[in-house]
């Protein structure tokens, strides 16, 4: 377990600003997730947290440690990488055994043919801390295979199992899941989950897919553009985004966002939808926020009901998401819909759903998140 | 209905022979391209079975009549006439080994093209990862020069290398035939361009495993290198095997560092007059070894061909 420090960390390829000043604390024993779309930094982040790139400026701190200038090797953190890795011309035992061997035996003892002689009492350790690694993961059968003769998944078991033997005191990934197919991947999510449960090990996993960072983490960091936009919990990244990008990029299908304004008195309007929530202040431009699952189907008969035609339907079973087109196209918005209601519904149809109250978040031009009050004293007549 | 049409396209098309102009006009072309370059071939196998008088008249077949004939050099010994007749192919592959110390050559042979094989691998291999997988400065700079000193033919500089050489008095010797070859750019450039393949989280993670620079090249680098070094080897191995003019100019006097090409010379413009069946018996042999490696690793072959000829 280690607590890990990122202060101040810079880095730029070139002119190009690649990390613009990231801090991180991560709590020892903590699944931190870093998330964001390709390009935005965070795997050049987890790098310099490896070691294996060093920062333009800034510190990283290994359980108070400064270790600029420590090898990837001797900051004892293990990386699983997205391709897995594993050397091609040596077994999955092997492959595991490999970082043990550079670690705990001397030049001589790792020389081809005469080492294994020279210390066998040694190899016999490593080579029992392997199988135990190999039948965690329960990869124990395919120790003598060569990666090649390997599936995705097992695959994926290996590169796990070399960087479990030797207990780090944290654990790098990079994308680990991509690579595998989907039905693989969401049932990895949950091992990983629970490897990291029964580790009680430091994770730092790095991902472009939010359903990972939400379902894995403790907290997740959402990345853009160099910077960390917002840090904390999956529920409170989800629930309360600080800023527009954040509220975009995690939740799927996305969230829905419309132009409107802020009145004298603080409320948010949208065409003829007003929000009874007020905010501090007022403004000609700003963005509502609305999650699919803030709307619902209902009677055209209800006063607070919205029409739209629907123009796509994603059924997923559980759920039946309804792309709507509202005045002719001017606007769009996804509906969730439970099956039940959801099912009768067909493309092309005029259709009323409504919002639920309090849901709605708001956003000023520049992104950044308005907090609205339930301030009833000022709240004029509700209306839709 | 389906089984009706599947019947009837499978009796119309797609009979076992079918002619085709161009694909019979490519075998042609090929067909003749191929007798060009294996008729000499064909030749010295053909003369290294046949005698002397067979080869001057021009008959007996690919394989001769292989009747004895009188070998003159043995009357000049004095021996008597009936000791001294011998059949065609025997006479001339043991002559060959007889005449000159053949199976010395090939030694050498042997030896010159282990030693700059495996001396260019342990020059190639860390110059061909510095410039695939290592950022620093010239980078671009030092890969240009590698293309550059690809362009500069052998020959151009014989002479300066000969002078510098001689002047460190290491003519006739192993290192004159060694030293100049060991520095491949074309191996540097073959593995440049396999280990540009070679993803680098490979490389990462051996570093994460705790490998320096220099283990990760040989316990990670070499060995997914095996295909792209064994086609190099080819290359290299028949290139200096193969090669009569550098060792005719560095090996001046001592015939013991003859390499194979130069054995041949034994037998040309003696007093004797030229021999020809033991002549070609001692070429077949010394490309014999060549014709072998090349059926057994005929596939590397290829793919090294093609390797060095992508992008």
């Amino acid at each position: 377990m280690a607590a890990i420090s990122l202060k101040a960390i810079e880095k730029s390829f070139g002119d190009t600003s690649v990390l613009e000043g990231i801090n991180l604390d991560i709590a020892p024993g903590e699944f931190l997730t870093l998330v964001g779309p390709s390009g935005c930094g965070k795997s050049t982040l987890l790098r310099i947290l490896a070691g294996l790139e060093a920062p333009s400026s800034g510190d990283v701190l290994i359980d108070g440690r400064k270790v600029n200038q420590v090898r990837p090797a001797d900051r004892n953190l293990a990386m699983v990488f997205q391709s897995y890795a594993l050397y091609p011309h040596l077994t999955v035992g092997q492959n595991m055994m490999t970082p043990l061997r550079l670690r705990d035996l001397s030049f001589a003892e790792r020389l081809p043919f005469a080492g294994p002689l020279l210390a066998r009492s040694k190899y016999k350790v490593l080579w029992a801390q392997v199988t135990e690694t190999a039948k965690i993961l329960q990869i124990d059968h395919l120790l003598d295979r060569k990666p090649g003769q390997l599936s995705g998944g097992q695959r994926q078991r290996a590169a796990l199992g070399r960087a479990m033997v030797r207990k780090p005191a944290g654990f790098l990934m990079d994308e680990p899941l991509s690579n595998l197919d989907a039905a693989l991947r969401i049932h990895m999510r949950s091992e990983l989950a629970e490897l990291h449960r029964s580790l009680a090990t430091t994770f730092v996993y790095v991902t472009h897919d939010q359903a990972e960072a939400l379902t894995m983490s403790d907290r997740m960091a959402v990345m853009m553009d160099g910077n960390i936009l917002q840090l904390g919990t999956p529920d409170e990244i989800y629930n309360n985004p600080r800023d527009i990008r954040v509220a975009e990029f995690v939740g799927a299908p996305k969230i829905n966002l419309l132009p409107g304004h802020l009145d004298s008195n603080g409320h948010a309007r949208c065409g003829g939808v007003v929000l009874t929530r007020v905010a501090a202040t007022s403004s000609d431009k700003i963005t509502i926020g609305l999650r699919p699952e803030h709307l619902s189907l209902c009677d055209d008969t209800d006063p607070e009901a919205l029409k739209g035609r629907v123009v796509h339907k994603e059924n997923l079973g559980a759920d039946i998401y309804l792309h709507i087109s509202m005045k002719d196209g001017a606007h769009r918005l996804v509906v969730r819909a439970a099956p039940l209601d959801g099912v009768a519904v067909s493309i092309g149809q005029d259709i009323a759903f409504k919002r639920h109250h309090g849901a709605a978040m708001i956003f000023e031009a520049g992104g950044k998140r308005i907090g609205l009050d339930n301030n009833a004293g000022t709240a004029v007549a509700e209306v839709a | 209905m389906s089984d009706t049409t599947l019947s009837s396209t499978s009796t119309v098309s797609l009979p076992a022979f079918r002619f085709s102009a161009a694909e019979t006009l490519k075998h042609a072309v090929l067909i003749f391209g191929s007798l060009i370059v294996l008729l000499p071939f064909y030749v010295m196998v053909s003369y290294s079975f046949k005698s002397p008088a067979e080869i001057m008249q021009n008959i007996g077949g690919f394989f001769g009549a292989q009747e004895a004939f009188r070998d003159d050099y043995c009357i000049k010994l004095g021996n008597d006439e009936a000791d001294c007749m011998v059949t065609p192919i025997i006479y001339n592959y043991t002559t060959a080994f007889e005449k000159a110390p053949l199976i010395r050559y090939l030694l050498n042979g042997v030896i010159v093209t282990a030693s700059i094989f495996f001396i260019q691998v342990l020059v190639a291999l860390p110059c061909a990862y510095a410039l695939a997988k290592l950022r620093f400065w010239g980078r671009e700079a030092v890969f240009g020069l590698v293309l550059f000193c690809l362009l500069i033919p052998v020959h151009a500089i014989a002479l300066p290398l000969y002078i510098m050489l001689a002047k460190v008095g290491l003519t006739n010797t192993y290192a004159a035939l060694i030293i100049p070859w060991t520095i491949s750019v074309f191996g540097i450039f073959l593995m440049r361009q396999f280990f540009m393949t070679v993803p680098d989280d490979l490389i990462d993670a051996a570093r994460m495993d705790g490998m320096n620079e220099f283990s990760i090249i040989w316990n990670v680098m070499l060995p997914t290198a095996i295909p792209a070094l064994l086609a190099f080897a080819i290359f290299s191995v028949v290139a200096h095997w193969n090669d009569y003019f550098w060792p005719r100019i560095v090996i001046t006097g001592d015939r013991s560092l003859f390499t194979p090409p130069l054995g041949l010379r034994e037998f040309k413009g003696d007093a004797d007059g030229d021999n020809f069946g033991p002549m070609m018996a001692t070429a077949t042999i010394i490309v014999a070894p060549l014709i072998v490696a090349f059926l057994i690793a005929q596939r590397r072959f290829i793919e090294g061909i093609t390797l060095s000829g992508m992008k």
